[in-house]
Parts: structure tokens; C-alpha cells; sequence
């Protein structure tokens, strides 16, 4: 099967539906899936539900589908660089449920495992176990969060075989791989496609089962905060 | 009384030669700058272990970050890893200690440092994660708020990102641990008396 599309558009062709949960990878604006959410923008599906660390800055990463009001929901555990968003989110116009970071990555985790649910320490005794299912083990308090099952995954990696096998750079790779993993179908957006046998099977970061779509493409890739030191 | 840079090299202190730590984002990042000799390893909870300075202008990497979104560099012992396998580490304990920013401290180790109800809500990133699940959570932050109340109280009054869940405060007038049926004084800052110290503290001190 043919895993290779010639843009984020034409590998965005018939997945894309009103009111889908879409998990997307990325933290801050580092590894985003930037092509493939230009590529919804451009497809103007609506009522969307995202789970994403984060909801990008006002003209760049899903704040320009904010901008665009596609979003109906963010599931994230920081939003805090996007003044549509909290305009948005303060007037009532956009859902939000914060998650904590390392649940959100879980429930990304156990979806693509087949885990409907785990137990977690964290948010123990404070409102994010509201309305939870809490069980003691070993004397110790937990509480029950789900796995998230997406209709769609969207990642950005660095490199792709045309198998689907993926290799993430650096701190690009964070969310990349769950969010990959908890889709019904996942399009991956990298910057090289090589052939097969190109990448060693021992550093495959993410297998291509896990991969349906690949697309090539030339990323801005955005610094959020450029901090530097003096040279001695 | 300390000043930032000494409460960072306070804290630098509560670090063993071999530990794998958490650093929040404001003072607790200046520790970095005080662990001398001690041979420690930074994680940085967006996926990575042996975070290294800032980079030297030019050489930023828009795919090295730390989870601040500052820019930053790797060392000869770095690993990277996703998130979940990051959030792993955390919540499986792995991590020796945590050193944390707060709003409120209260005497039964609870801790608030995500939100002020009313005001902008911005997500508690991974702090619930990390007070949760890491060995050691030691909070380093100013004894008073801007009008001169206690942040170190008998109870939060912000929601909570933990309970029970700090060891030690560090604090600009000096060293507090939690301890059963309030804090007990470990030291005092330079200059600052035990009498000083009671006096803006308002959790019980036993």
C-alpha cells in the first residue's frame, strides 16, 4: 500500500469530518504538525476536538485554527501563549479540559495501546479528580483517567521510509509518538522521506504500523523563546 | 535575608552527587548555576534527560528546547525521549527530587502554584505530574506575597496542584520542612532571627 502523498492537502483527503477528535503531536512550537493543520485550515472542517499539549501561538500551530473558529474543544494542560484562545475561551466560545502534562500523554499512550483506562497518582485531592473514579493500592490513593481513542492523528517527524517508519529530532519528538499511536488513521508531516533500508531498523523511533499517511514538506519550525548565552 | 541567587544555591545544597532532578521554571532554574562539583542530570519534562546552558548565539536549534520553550543544548549524556515515556520517569518515581516555584505552601505539605481563580487560567503543564510522582518536592519561593502576607499557610487557598506533597520550602527568610503537625524551622536566612521568621510564617511551626 501506497503511504506517500504529494502534500498535507491531498494526504488530508477523505479523513477529515465535522466534529472529529483529532490528537495532534507537538509541545509549544517545537515538532508541531505545521503543514497538516494549515492543511485543515485550508479544508475548513469545523466543531473540531483537539488533544494537544498546547493550542499554539495566535498565527501559528492550531491558533490558526482558532483564528478560523474550527475548534470547538482543547483538551491540553497549557495554553497559556495564546491571546485568541483565552478571548475565545473567556467569552465561552471554545471548550477547554486541562489535563494534566504526563495523564495527557497517558491517555494518548493507553488509547494507542487498547487500554480504555489507568490509575494515576497525579491530580490526586485537587479538582482534576473531580467526578473521578478514585481506588486505594498499597495504601495510597489514585484516580481513574481514560484512554483517548482519536479519529485522527496528525504528527510531525523528521524522518520517514516509505514504509511509514518514523525518526523524531531531538525534544521534536515529545508528543509526536502517543499522539501517533491513539488515531484510527495517523498522518505523519516530515522533512525527509528516504527509501526503504535507508533508516537502521534499530533507531526506528516509531514503527510505520502506526503510520498511515506520509507527507513531505519544508517547515518554518518557529522558536518560541530564543534564549542565548554570551561567548567566554 | 537571601536574595534570588542565594535561595538557588540554598537549594542547590538539598542536590546528591548522582541525581536525576527536576528544575521548575524562575528561581528554581538559577539552581542549575550552584550544583559545583555534584554530578547531576537535569530533565527537562518535554523529553529529555542532561540538559545542557543555553546555546551560544547562532547555534539555537528550533528542535532543542527545554520545557520553558527556551532554547537550549544537549551534553555528551543526553537522552531524549516522548512524553509519555518522559511523564514515565516522573510519575514512576525515578526522579530523585523536584525544585519548584509556589504561590501558597500550606503546613501539611499541600502546594498551589497553577491557578488564581478569576484571573487568566494558563494549564498546570506537567507540575501535578511531577509533585505527584518524584521523590522529593522542595519549593523554593518568596516568604510573602507582593502586599506582605504569608504564602507559607495553615491552608492553601488556591486550588491545590498537590496534597501533601512538599518535603521542603526554601524561602528568602530561610529553611522550613513539613512535618507532622506543621513546619519545623531548619535554618534561618542570614540576618534573619527565629522570631523574624515566625512572624511571616502563619502555618503552625512546631
Amino acid at each position: 500500500m501506497k503511504k506517500i502523498y504529494e502534500s498535507a492537502e491531498a494526504a488530508l483527503v477523505g479523513v477529515l469530518q465535522d466534529g472529529m477528535l483529532i490528537a495532534a503531536g507537538g509541545f509549544g512550537l517545537c515538532g508541531i504538525p505545521e503543514l497538516l493543520l494549515e492543511g485543515i485550515k485550508q479544508a475548513g472542517t469545523k466543531e473540531l476536538t483537539f488533544a494537544s499539549n498546547n493550542a499554539g501561538v495566535d498565527d501559528f500551530g492550531i491558533g490558526i485554527l482558532l483564528q478560523t473558529r474550527q475548534v470547538k474543544k482543547m483538551i491540553s494542560s497549557y495554553v497559556g501563549e495564546n491571546a485568541e484562545f483565552m478571548r475565545q475561551y473567556l467569552s465561552g466560545e471554545l471548550e477547554l479540559e486541562f489535563n494534566p502534562q504526563g495523564t495527557l500523554a497517558e491517555r494518548m499512550r493507553a488509547g494507542g495501546c487498547g487500554i480504555p483506562g489507568f490509575y494515576t497518582k497525579t491530580g490526586v485531592g485537587t479538582v482534576i479528580a473531580d467526578g473521578k473514579e478514585s481506588k486505594m493500592f498499597n495504601g495510597q490513593e489514585y484516580i481513574l483517567e481514560e484512554g483517548i481513542f482519536a479519529d485522527l492523528s496528525i504528527v510531525k517527524a523528521w524522518k520517514a521510509d516509505d514504509t511509514g517508519n518514523l525518526i523524531f529530532r531531538k525534544t521534536a519528538r515529545n508528543f509526536n509518538p502517543p499522539a501517533a499511536m491513539c488515531g484510527k488513521i495517523c498522518i505523519a508531516e516530515v522533512e525527509e522521506i528516504v527509501p526503504r533500508g535507508a533508516l537502521d531498523p534499530d533507531m526506528i523511533h516509531l514503527p510505520g504500523i502506526y503510520v498511515h499517511r506520509i507527507v513531505q514538506g519544508d517547515h518554518e519550525k518557529r522558536i518560541e523563546q530564543r534564549t542565548v548565552r554570551e561567548r567566554a | 535575608m537571601w536574595d534570588r541567587n542565594q535561595m538557588a544555591a540554598r537549594a542547590a545544597d538539598e542536590l546528591q552527587d548522582g541525581w536525576y532532578v527536576n528544575l521548575g521554571i524562575g528561581i528554581p532554574t538559577l539552581v542549575a548555576n550552584y550544583v559545583g562539583d555534584k554530578d547531576i542530570t537535569l530533565q527537562s519534562e518535554n523529553g529529555m534527560l542532561g540538559m545542557g546552558p543555553f546555546p551560544f548565539e547562532g547555534d539555537e536549534d528550533p528542535d532543542l528546547i527545554n520545557a520553558g520553550k527556551q532554547t537550549i543544548t544537549e551534553l555528551s549524556r543526553t537522552a531524549y525521549f516522548d512524553s509519555a515515556t518522559s511523564f514515565g520517569m516522573i510519575r514512576g518515581g525515578k526522579i530523585a527530587a523536584a525544585i519548584l516555584g509556589a504561590m501558597e505552601v500550606a503546613e501539611n505539605g499541600d502546594l498551589a502554584n497553577w491557578m488564581i481563580p478569576g484571573k487568566l487560567v494558563k494549564g498546570m503543564g506537567g507540575a501535578m505530574d511531577l509533585v505527584a510522582g518524584v521523590g522529593r518536592v522542595v519549593v523554593v519561593m518568596d516568604h510573602t506575597n507582593k502586599y506582605g502576607d504569608s504564602k507559607v499557610l495553615k491552608a492553601c487557598t488556591l486550588p491545590l496542584t498537590g496534597r501533601g506533597v512538599v518535603d521542603r520550602i526554601i524561602t528568602n527568610l530561610g529553611v522550613l520542612d513539613v512535618v507532622k503537625g506543621g513546619l519545623h524551622i531548619v535554618e534561618c536566612a542570614e540576618g534573619v532571627t527565629e522570631n523574624e521568621l515566625r512572624a511571616a510564617t502563619e502555618a503552625t511551626i512546631v
